[in-house]
């Protein structure tokens, strides 16, 4: 739920300056109308102090209950309807308390026909004086009306009915406003993180797909290295511990040095190694100054993987995968992955080659670009290509 | 040679030594057969292979008994490899992980090893078809199929709805339903002369019904298969692959025009410049095809 903006401080505050403002310009303006500043004073708190805790009931309802479609007519409503209330209430409140004090002021003047409304009295006001000329008291005006309180107030409803819809319009309006904005934000919060959790989960699974054949063929292997060759074994053993226990505690956040990548590729490279024994070789080559920069975890061991797949299962020879790391332009690291396959059976789609998809897939969530992976064929060599900006 | 505990072989057994073949692609997983068959006296091992390309070569030189063959390998895989064999010996399946081809064994009961398996159950495997062997050699002597009849079997739901009856073949049966995993989808494997050849997909123009064969038109010729054309009709990509008649099937990247030619039939024109029949079913059907 959205909070109300008046348990903001600092909207209090911009709350309660704009409430001094108002009372301080109705005081004044009553004691331009001829009123006693204690009368004027009494009046502006008591009125100024409804409007106020009407305002605050209206911010407050509206947390509860914002009108979706009719609320401009809401608005309107609720507001006239407040008004109308508040002025009651005051006349309830101001009329018996300052009558008969307003009485003895007013008894002071000359006393005249208080009936007639248009003309006005240095004193009082009627309604009908500018107001640009009040806080003067008139001088020329032959005839000063004695009013008593309740026939002043009688006579400025209209004007006070007016004032009051304007501050409680306002605040509606205002209200309306924050509490819509309010929502809005709290909706794309809660998509934001909708969103970010889906693509989260997306891409850990993207990132957990560690082929099964892989897993069970190296098993495989170390059970016939089990009987002739414990020792071979036993190092097996330890560099698919080592490869699996990094597959798994990689989060997707932590990018890595590319010297770490390149060892954990080299662990993956050794297994597959004693899998097939002459047939595989790699050639990795990195630039010194590339050693250090950042990319994500485990990005390139699928990669490596594919193309171990598809140059060892697409030809009966022997297979070299060549791995090449280096700095381009525009602060990347550009990692190229060759592998030979044979054109004559086998047709790699221009773009996103074999199995490669997942990984553009991954990329376009980390990057939210298309163009990072790209395949490129020259004879019988398959090339991948993959770019990974730098964070500055 | 010594005669050691053999829990395998029953004492009286053929003195004629039982010939064997390994194929896979991976020397450590020939490795491990070859110690679990050393206790297997009369068992020989004639070669090991590590593709389908010396497989094929081998068994057709020595005649194996039977051969343990994995299913991952370069170039052609064990089932397409088992295609190309005229009268394949007895199979042993040994593989890692492939649901299609597990699913395969599973529905026709050709025994198979998952990697990576232990004595207890590789012995398993070999005297279930050491047994089957010698009963087959007290009755009537023929080709030694390490299967027996498939009467328990149901064949895959997408059989079920075609009219054609499944092959009798165990063997068949199994690379039928093997030829649905998703790499065996884009190629078809042939072999042509003393040659194998592997075709792409996207370079058959059409297939045609030549007998108990199919001739695949492509690029660069035509070639036979020992197939039916629901066989085709059923492995291929049915967005890709149409049967326009009861002997064609064709690629519809191919198509360029579509004649009309007697009376419901048509006449479909490739881009090679054939001309395919197309019937008053298969006219519809391409018409769904091609969104027309």
């Amino acid at each position: 739920m959205a909070k109300s903006p008046l348990s903001t401080a600092k909207f209090l505050l911009i709350f309660i300056s704009w409430w001094a403002i108002w009372a301080i310009l109705q005081i004044s303006l009553l004691i331009g109308f001829g009123l006693p500043l204690s009368t004027a004073i009494t009046d502006s708190l008591v009125s100024n102090t409804l409007v106020a805790l009407c305002c605050g009931f209206i911010s407050n309802n509206m947390q509860y209950y914002l009108p979706k479609k009719e609320r401009y007519w809401y608005i309107l409503f609720i507001s006239l309807g407040l008004s109308g209330i508040i002025l009651l209430a005051c006349k309830a409140i101001l009329v018996p308390l300052l009558n008969d004090h307003i009485g003895t002021l007013t008894g002071g003047g000359l006393p005249g026909s208080g009936t007639t409304p248009g003309i006005p009295g240095p004193t009082t006001d009627t309604g009908s004086v500018l107001p640009g000329t009040s806080g003067i008291p008139r001088t020329g005006g032959g005839i000063l009306p004695t009013l008593d309180y309740s026939q002043f107030f009688s006579r400025s409803w209209a004007v006070r009915y007016d004032i009051v819809f304007l501050q409680v319009g306002c605040m509606s309006i205002l209200s309306v406003l924050w509490y819509s904005t309010e929502e809005e934000h709290e909706n794309r919060q809660r998509r934001n993180d909708a969103e970010r959790l889906s693509k989260e989960a997306e891409l850990f699974k993207l990132r957990q797909q560690l082929a099964p054949h892989f897993l069970f063929n190296s098993l495989n292997s170390i059970s016939a290295l089990i009987g002739s060759q414990p020792e071979q074994a036993r190092k097996m053993i330890q560099q698919l511990s080592d490869f699996l226990r990094n597959n798994l505690k990689k989060e997707e956040q932590q990018w890595v040095p590319l010297s770490e990548e390149l060892q954990y590729l080299e662990l993956y490279l050794d297994i597959e190694k004693v899998r097939f024994g002459h047939r595989l070789s790699t050639q990795i080559t990195c630039e010194e100054e590339c050693l250090g920069l950042r990319l994500p975890p485990m990005l390139l061991q699928p990669i490596v993987e594919n193309a171990i797949k598809f140059g060892l299962y697409d030809t009966t020879d022997a297979v070299t995968i060549t791995i090449q790391a280096r700095k381009v332009e525009g602060s990347y690291v550009r990692i190229d992955v060759t592998n030979p396959f044979d054109p004559e059976t086998s047709r790699p789609k221009k773009g996103t080659g074999f199995g490669l998809s997942s990984i553009q897939r991954r990329l376009y969530l980390l990057f939210a670009r298309p163009d990072l992976l790209e395949t490129h064929i020259d004879n019988n060599l398959f090339t991948t290509t993959v770019k990974i900006p730098q964070q500055q | 040679m010594t005669q050691v505990n053999n829990p395998a072989t029953p004492a009286n057994t053929t003195t004629t030594p039982v010939k064997i073949i390994l194929i896979d692609d991976e020397p450590l997983a020939r490795m491990i057969v070859r110690e679990y068959l050393q206790s297997y006296p009369q068992i020989e091992i004639v070669q090991e292979c590590s593709d389908g390309f010396e497989g094929i070569k081998a068994i057709q030189q020595l005649h194996p008994d039977l051969i343990f063959l994995d299913i991952q390998m370069p170039k052609i895989n064990g089932f397409e490899m088992l295609e190309l064999v005229e009268q394949p010996p007895a199979v042993i399946f040994t593989t890692a992980f492939d649901e299609y081809a597990i699913r395969a064994f599973e529905t026709h009961a050709v025994d198979y090893l998952l990697k990576p398996f232990n004595k207890e159950r590789f012995d398993k495997a070999l005297r279930k078809w050491l047994d089957q062997r010698a009963a087959k050699t007290t009755n009537a002597p023929s080709r030694s199929t390490n299967t027996p009849n498939p009467t328990t079997q149901s064949p895959s739901s997408k059989q079920d709805q075609q009219t054609h009856t499944p092959p009798a073949d165990p063997t068949m049966a199994l690379l039928e339903t093997a030829a649905q995993s998703p790499t065996q989808q884009q190629r078809i494997v042939v072999k042509t002369g003393g040659k194998i050849k592997i075709i792409p997909l996207e370079d058959i123009h059409y297939l045609e019904a030549a007998d108990d064969y199919v001739k695949i038109h492509t690029h660069s010729g035509a070639f036979l298969k020992n197939r039916t054309m629901s066989y085709f009709e059923q492995t291929l990509d049915p967005t890709q692959f149409v049967r326009t008649h009861r002997s064609y099937i064709l690629n519809i990247s191919q198509v360029t025009r579509i004649d009309p030619y007697e009376k419901d039939s048509h006449l479909c024109i490739l881009q090679s410049g054939a001309q395919v029949p197309v019937s008053k079913a298969g006219y519809v059907k391409l018409k769904q095809v091609l969104g027309l």
